[in-house]
């Protein structure tokens, strides 16, 4: 990076500086595909849907796959007698920032055969968006809520893709985005304002107060009563 | 407004103990709600701030009558944005921040975090150093157990089992005192060994504690295991079944209660966990009652991993020796030149780690803690580190178990999941 480094209190509203790699690479030693029982049966399945595979960490096989063809490959590994990735770990994302693709990680274990897989699919940043799993696993569910939340990726089917950790209407972004810095877009006096001037209502998502069906009327006692009320 | 129809589990049928007196009672079927008094359903709001819902939790409640029709959880109240912060901070200083997520069991939180650095690094910390770790998280492992029983079993209005458990984590709380000077925010880990070494007198300390604890732990046994009023609450309700366990994403107790047998431990040990002698409690009925028995069985089985650490703990020295890992001891910081020049780039720049990415899962008191670091080449910062938090998915679950069961069902369900929320909204 040739721009002398800000320090302190400076750098903190710039967020993470971009790294000087221009490549893509992320992956560590390449390892041998045949090593991983997984590895092996997806790259002679999905020949050609499989990007690329490494190996991690000493013994983490990591396979990346294309993002568009993303269901099929873990319906397969779901399903498959031979593969039964019947516990989905976990569902994040890594933001790399400097414009490179976020990628969506899979870590699944199968409960049957002992065997742990990471599968992760590169989005670029102009079609951030995938098939959700949440119904092949039930799991995915809040944890594809909380990717959508803090990254902005679109999970394609999902049952009820809303905010999770953020406010409903939270409007400054999506918080572990690399270009989201670390105060938050707004200043603190927009912030401040926005605490202050906020609504109860917001507080019950509008489908929650559906769910309770019609709000029941309440007998009206007089005119009086009314005036007094103001049922705003 | 059509009925909705629920199932309801009834509970199992009453056991005679050898005592005479029944084991279980059974749970009496009741009617949903009466066809023909027509009401409306009602919206109630538990929490956000409510001792039954164990932190900042707030449960939104759709009722018939008293029955459950739909639970939906809203979290993020104790959002402090941990992951975002972890970015700007070099691998050590990411320390002080695990032990804040569960306060509950803070060092199994700092031991899984340096553990999936060092995976990363391809660092391999010392013997004792592994054994001291094992020690500390069997140790917090009773820890967050404790807080789970006392809390769980006031819940369902037992008092006596509170004042026990709480007298028992006050004496771990003066363990970690010892060990770290600090209660609950321990930050007793760093990449490559530990902040310090054990204090003397620390192991028998514990060892006090160890010949003690199992006492306390049977009188609570004799309070609530047999008892009428606990079984009558916990028997039937919130179970699930093996599959579904696996398929919502349960671990730890939760799922084992629910008759899998899946350890961490077991399964993928590390620290050399093969070697220890204990055994993994499973459940039967995936209810609050298997999860209760499951928890309190993991409780005897620590404290006899915790005896068997003890016994192993070899000596040597507990931080690795590279000097571009572990920090110089003072001494040799302020009289020798090489060793102030290693103290000095630690500090300043941290430990540079290599490209890649690992994820590291441990078994907490929980459920799998998953810690996941990300780095580019030569980066002293991650560039993504996330944690997979047991209770987050854990919590998940909570509609499908409480549908259909009374909302004093409810608490308890939520009570026997053991969730600490500064841990799901991290």
């Amino acid at each position: 990076m040739t721009a002398k480094k800000k320090s302190g209190l400076d750098a903190v509203d710039d967020g993470p500086q971009a790294s000087d790699a221009t490549e893509v690479g992320q992956g560590g030693s390449s390892g041998d595909p045949n090593a991983h029982v997984s590895v092996k049966g997806l790259i002679e399945k999905f020949p050609d849907a499989v990007v690329r595979h490494c190996v991690n960490a000493g013994d983490q096989h990591v396979v990346w796959v294309d993002p568009t063809r993303s269901m099929e490959i873990l319906t397969w590994l779901k399903d498959d007698a031979s593969q039964l990735y019947d516990m989905m770990t976990d569902v994040t994302a890594i933001d790399y920032g400097g414009g490179r693709p976020v990628n969506v990680v899979y870590q699944m274990f199968s409960t049957t055969h002992k065997h742990s897989l990471r599968v992760r699919c590169e989005l670029p940043l102009d079609v951030m968006e995938i098939a959700s799993v949440a119904n092949l696993w039930k799991c995915a569910d809040w944890l594809e809520r909380e990717v959508y939340d803090l990254f902005g990726v679109n999970f394609v089917g999902h049952p009820d893709l809303r905010r999770i950790l953020m406010p409903q209407d939270y409007a400054e972004g999506h918080p572990l985005r690399k270009d989201f810095p670390l105060r938050g877009r707004f200043s603190r006096a927009e912030q401040t304002r926005r605490a202050l001037n906020q609504e109860v209502d917001r507080f019950y998502v509008p489908d929650l107060l559906e769910h309770a069906g019609e709000p029941q009327e309440v007998p009206e006692v007089g005119a009086h009563a009314t005036d007094v009320g103001g049922n705003t | 407004m059509a009925q909705k129809t629920v199932e309801i589990k009834v509970g199992r049928a009453p056991e005679m103990g050898v005592d005479g007196r029944p084991s279980m009672s059974p749970i009496a079927p009741f009617d949903i709600a009466e066809p023909d008094i027509g009401t409306e359903h009602m919206l109630i709001n538990i929490g956000p701030q409510h001792p039954a819902t164990h932190g900042v939790l707030r449960l939104v409640c759709e009722l018939d009558g008293e029955t459950v029709m739909k639970v939906m959880p809203d979290i993020g109240y104790l959002h402090s944005s941990f992951e975002k912060l972890g970015e700007y901070r070099t691998w050590n200083q990411i320390v002080t921040l695990t032990d804040r997520m569960d306060y509950l069991a803070p060092l199994i939180y700092n031991c899984a975090y340096v553990m999936s650095v060092e995976k990363l690094m391809g660092i391999e910390v010392t013997e004792r150093c592994k054994v001291v770790r094992v020690i500390l998280m069997e140790m917090d492992r009773i820890f967050g157990h404790l807080l789970w029983l006392g809390t769980t079993a006031i819940d369902v209005g037992a008092f006596t089992p509170f004042l026990y458990s709480f007298q028992e984590r006050e004496r771990i709380y003066k363990l970690h005192e010892t060990l770290t000077g600090a209660r609950i925010t321990t930050s007793a880990t760093r990449v490559g060994g530990m902040m310090a070494d054990l204090p003397e007198g620390w192991t028998d300390q514990l060892k006090d504690f160890l010949d003690t604890f199992p006492k306390t732990l049977a009188e609570v046994h004799h309070l609530l295991t047999g008892n009428l009023i606990h079984i009558g609450r916990t028997q039937g309700i919130g179970a699930i079944s093996a599959a579904d366990a696996i398929n919502y994403g349960f671990t730890g107790p939760n799922l084992r209660a629910a008759g899998v047998s899946h350890d961490v431990r077991k399964d993928r040990p590390y620290y050399d966990y093969e070697t220890y002698d204990f055994e993994v409690p499973i459940g039967e009925h995936g209810d609050c009652y298997d999860r209760y028995l499951c928890r309190m069985e993991e409780m005897t089985q620590s404290v006899s991993i915790l005896r068997q650490a003890l016994a192993r703990l070899p000596g040597g020295p507990i931080n690795v020796a590279d000097p571009n890992i572990s920090l110089p001891s003072k001494t040799d910081a302020m009289s020798d030149m090489e060793s102030m020049i290693h103290h000095f780039k630690l500090i300043t720049e941290g430990i540079p780690a290599p490209e890649g990415d690992c994820y590291m899962g441990i078994e907490a008191s929980k459920g799998e803690l998953g810690m996941y670091v990300v780095a580019e080449e030569g980066s002293t910062k991650p560039v993504r580190w996330r944690v997979r938090p047991p209770s987050f998915v854990n919590l998940s679950v909570i509609p499908k178990l409480a549908e259909g069961h009374l909302v004093s069902d409810l608490i308890m369900i939520n009570a026997s999941l053991d969730i600490v929320l500064g841990e799901i909204d991290r």
